[in-house]
């Protein structure tokens, strides 16, 4: 298989405005006559939908929550990017591209970044039109902060409920689509399989999560926007229903999936405390700041923190990267974390966990400062973990937080199935090898109000697609699948629960494919994953049956494709031989442990093609030619 | 600081919208006090599914406040007892060794029982599509700096627009009334320029729609105001019932 990019040619500044020139259009009388069908309703669907049926498609628009306001970039906090230099420091679209490809360890395509720093302007105006109550000034204009190491002010916000408050636009805007007749909403439904016709997506299978009946839907084309599989790891920031089973099942029809084991860990969340954990918060990374990072010197140290004396506290990010401090990368942080942990040094009563002092902040600014900065987060974290962080230290670990990888997609956001079209967190294509800060809500957001309404046209116009309906033999086919394997899932009446065999899969990722990894470690995981696969399919117990409403019967078939999907993540960290980002192989370190990406080799796109059931998936590289930024070696010392 | 507790939770348990629900009665020993309330429930299930019977079932997403997917009646409370508090944020040190939890779906005759705990608020859709938006197609909009808006404002904007859409207003409301939820969302649009043109339009369609879903009067009990869990004012009903006068004498809207 040959991996066309269909990147266009000419300068980087004129790709996109040239490509629209050319691309073919829709008529508007003849837009109504094409069906297109959106799986999920974030920033990335929720936007994609309104725009398509604002435009005059017939639009069927699906998610799993009971209502399209409740996907999980609800719970986006900081901000959104935009190239927009309000604040007059300099900002452009350059330096947003640059910083987002720098930012993902130059691991992403040129030609996309640059196009998505582009369009994050028109993003900003879109939203504020739609009544988004953006952060302003006291003059009245739109007021900016500063975000995850970038030097300019670059960040709209909205309270720390920037994505709420996008998604609620999005949503606002669905509906009133929905009430003109142009979206017909979908909700509580979950995406079983993609139904293909003479090679193209044509429609999709699902599961009607009330009456567990089996639906067939017809479309020319669909649009996946599924979010991300860091749920894989069974604790994450993620919404507990977020999964990978759409991507995961379009790839087992010929989607190919890139770079799967790009996963960002967060450094700054609210530690585990125990093994009813069910998920993780973050807390905003802005108290990097202030807060100092330390561990007691002596390991093994019990003591509560405040009897701890200044001489046997190590301030190990402050030793060890004496220039940036506690504001090294969310990688960097990261590892240091966990390394001081697994030495026994952590703390809490799990001993993982670091502490993030407020105490010289305090003394120094005064506490009613400090209050003003970060009040709500730290009212936040009193209520989660009952501990007041202006008195006791708080608590921080890593965290599952945003996957990069995702499947693959060309320039017009097609996979590798013709009429098949992936957005958001979903598709891989935008932030390399780690994101930065504020760019998830800016990336879902282009791709669905300014991307694909021009490409999907494209697409439509320029292929001949036959009328098919859901009666086509390939709905009843694929139908019949789905619903074999829903039979044999409701019939495991074994003696461990589905969450317990996710939690296991959960440490067995987290310890072997997180946030170090290394060969062996890597080859235990691939060791350990199927016997685990197994036992899932004898011995796991799904209570009542398949035709009513059945949470452990949804949770488990999610549990069934993360258990087959992240051999794939440990395939694809096996087959990077270099650190690059949030991949981190302790086999590529510089001398201050340090990534070490091998430019020479590995400067590609993993793209996996599933081979069938037992067979090892076959790895296309997609070549990334940089002719626009020098690729250089970060350093935070 | 960590603890243990012992529980007896009555649990409302009803197959599905048609069938008559009961409460059952369940004890859960040795829970751990830095749970979350949903975690707890989480126990429960892992347990009822260890022997072989359905677990509880309830809606839940995000677990950190904002998706406003959970939310069930506790000890009387929507969300429980905890000012300002999702069901999901509720931690179980707010409860006592020994303590009875009574756990019930949030009730009103537009919110159907789905199963269990978990309801069908799909009539909340249905208010937003009656004119919830500002009407302006992806492409439209003017430069995003050439509307000022007083920082005021915006904030008033913003404290109506944290609704997350749980209902639990209208599941505190002795009339069940969906005020405080039309309310948040005439008051977030009407604060803004942008929101302005359709004010009159919006709100009688809106109201009339939460009328004819069967959501009851506003009596000005205020409870919706105390047991929202993102703390909405009451001001925002206030301004409802002043957009909807205005609409219904000084507009030509009808």
């Amino acid at each position: 298989m040959k991996l066309d990019s269909k990147v266009p040619g000419g300068p980087l500044e004129q790709k996109w405005d040239k490509y629209l020139d050319d691309l073919k259009l829709v008529s508007p009388a003849n837009k109504r006559k094409f069906g297109i069908i959106v799986l999920g309703t974030g920033l990335a669907g929720g936007s994609a939908s309104a725009t398509l049926a604002e435009l005059g498609y017939n639009v069927k628009s699906f998610c799993l929550q009971d209502t399209p306001r409740r996907a999980h970039s609800i719970a986006a906090q900081g901000g959104i990017n935009a190239a927009k230099n309000y604040p007059g420091d300099g900002d452009n679209i350059w330096r947003l591209f640059y910083d987002t490809i720098k930012g993902g360890d130059f691991r992403a395509r040129e030609a996309n970044v640059y196009r998505l720093a582009q369009i994050s302007n028109r993003i900003i105006d879109h939203c504020t039109a739609q009544g988004v109550p953006f952060a302003r000034e006291y003059g009245g204009l739109l007021a900016n902060r500063s975000f995850g190491g970038a030097q300019v002010s670059r960040t709209f916000y909205a309270r720390g409920q920037t994505g709420q408050q996008l998604l609620l636009g999005c949503y606002s805007a669905m509906m009133r689509q929905v009430s003109a007749g142009h979206i017909e909403m979908l909700p509580r439904r979950e995406i079983l399989d993609v139904v293909i016709v003479d090679g193209c997506a044509r429609g999709v299978v699902v599961r009607n999560l009330i009456t567990g009946e089996i639906e067939k839907h017809a479309a020319h084309a669909v649009v996946m926007a599924t979010g991300g599989y860091g749920n894989a790891y069974y604790l994450s920031t993620n919404g507990m229903n977020s999964n990978v089973s759409a991507a995961f099942k379009a790839y087992k029809k010929g989607a190919l999936f890139a770079n799967p084991c790009f996963v960002q860990i967060h450094p700054t969340c609210i530690p585990v405390h125990g093994t009813y954990q069910s998920k993780l918060t973050l807390m905003s990374e802005s108290l990097r700041n202030d807060g100092r990072v330390w561990v007691p010197k002596n390991s093994g140290d019990k003591r509560s923190p405040n009897e701890i004396p200044e001489s046997e506290r190590d301030y190990y990010l402050e030793t060890k990267y004496p220039a940036y401090g506690n504001l090294v990368p969310r990688d960097v942080a990261s590892r240091n974390a966990k390394e001081q942990c697994d030495m026994g040094k952590g703390v809490g009563p799990t001993g993982l966990a670091v502490y993030l002092d407020f105490r010289d902040p305090i003394q120094r600014d005064g506490k009613d400062v400090i209050e003003r900065k970060y009040g709500n987060l730290f009212d936040m974290y009193e209520r989660i973990v009952g501990e007041n962080p202006y008195e006791t230290p708080m608590m921080i670990y890593p965290a599952v937080h945003y996957v990069m990888g995702g499947l693959w997609v060309d320039y017009n956001l097609m996979s590798t199935i013709p009429g098949l079209f992936v957005l958001g967190e979903a598709n891989f294509s935008d932030h390399g090898a780690n994101r930065l800060g504020a760019s998830a809500l800016m990336q879902g957001l282009a791709d669905g109000y300014f991307v694909i309404p021009y490409t999907i046209g494209g697409y439509l116009a320029g292929t001949f697609l036959s009328e098919v309906n859901a009666t086509h033999p390939a709905f009843e086919d694929t139908a019949q699948q789905a619903r074999e394997k829903i039979q044999k899932l409701s019939a495991l009446k074994g003696h461990r629960t589905v969450d317990d065999i996710h939690r296991e899969l959960g440490h067995i990722l987290w310890e072997h494919c997180g946030m170090a990894r290394s060969e062996e470690g890597l080859l235990k995981a691939k060791e350990l994953i199927p016997p685990l696969r197994e036992e899932f399919w004898e011995n796991a117990i799904v209570p009542g049956g398949p035709d009513d409403l059945n949470q452990t019967l949804e949770r488990a078939g999610r549990v069934a494709d993360f258990l087959e999907f992240a051999e794939l993540m440990v395939e694809d960290a096996i087959s990077r031989k270099e650190s690059c980002g949030c991949h981190f192989n302790v086999g590529y370190q510089t001398e201050e442990h340090e990534a070490l990406r091998q430019d020479d080799t590995s400067c590609y796109v993993s793209a996996w093609e599933y081979a069938g059931k037992g067979k090892s998936p076959v790895l296309h590289k997609e070549p990334l030619a940089f002719e626009n930024v020098h690729l250089t070696q970060r350093s935070y010392k | 600081m960590s603890g243990a507790i012992n529980l007896t939770l009555k649990i409302w348990r009803q197959k599905n919208a048609k069938e008559k629900g009961h409460l059952e009665v369940h004890n859960l020993e040795n829970i751990s006090t830095d749970m979350s309330f949903l975690e707890m429930l989480d126990v429960l299930n892992e347990g009822l599914t260890l022997e072989g019977k359905e677990p509880i079932a309830f809606d839940y997403d995000c677990r950190e406040g904002i998706c406003g997917a959970c939310g069930a009646v506790v000890n009387g409370y929507a969300h429980g007892p905890r000012k300002g508090t999702t069901l999901c944020q509720l931690h179980m040190r707010h409860f006592h060794d020994g303590d009875t939890i009574v756990i019930e779906p949030f009730r009103a005759r537009p919110f159907e029982i789905v199963k269990d705990l978990m309801i069908d608020r799909s009539a909340f859709d249905v208010i937003i599509q009656a004119g919830g938006y500002v009407s302006v197609n992806t492409g439209q909009a003017p430069e995003a700096n050439s509307l000022p808006i007083s920082e005021e404002n915006s904030e008033l904007a913003m404290d109506a627009a944290a609704c997350i859409g749980c209902g639990a207003c209208v599941a505190a409301c002795p009339n069940a009334s969906a005020m405080l939820f039309v309310g948040a969302k005439i008051s977030h649009l009407t604060l803004l320029p942008q929101g302005k043109v359709e004010a009159g339009k919006r709100a009688l369609s809106m109201l009339r729609k939460m009328d004819d879903l069967g959501f009851g009067k506003c009596a000005n009990h205020t409870e919706c105001e105390v047991q929202c869990p993102k703390e909405i004012s009451i001001t925002n009903i206030a301004r409802l019932n002043r957009e909807f006068i205005k609409a219904s004498f000084g507009s030509s809207v009808r």
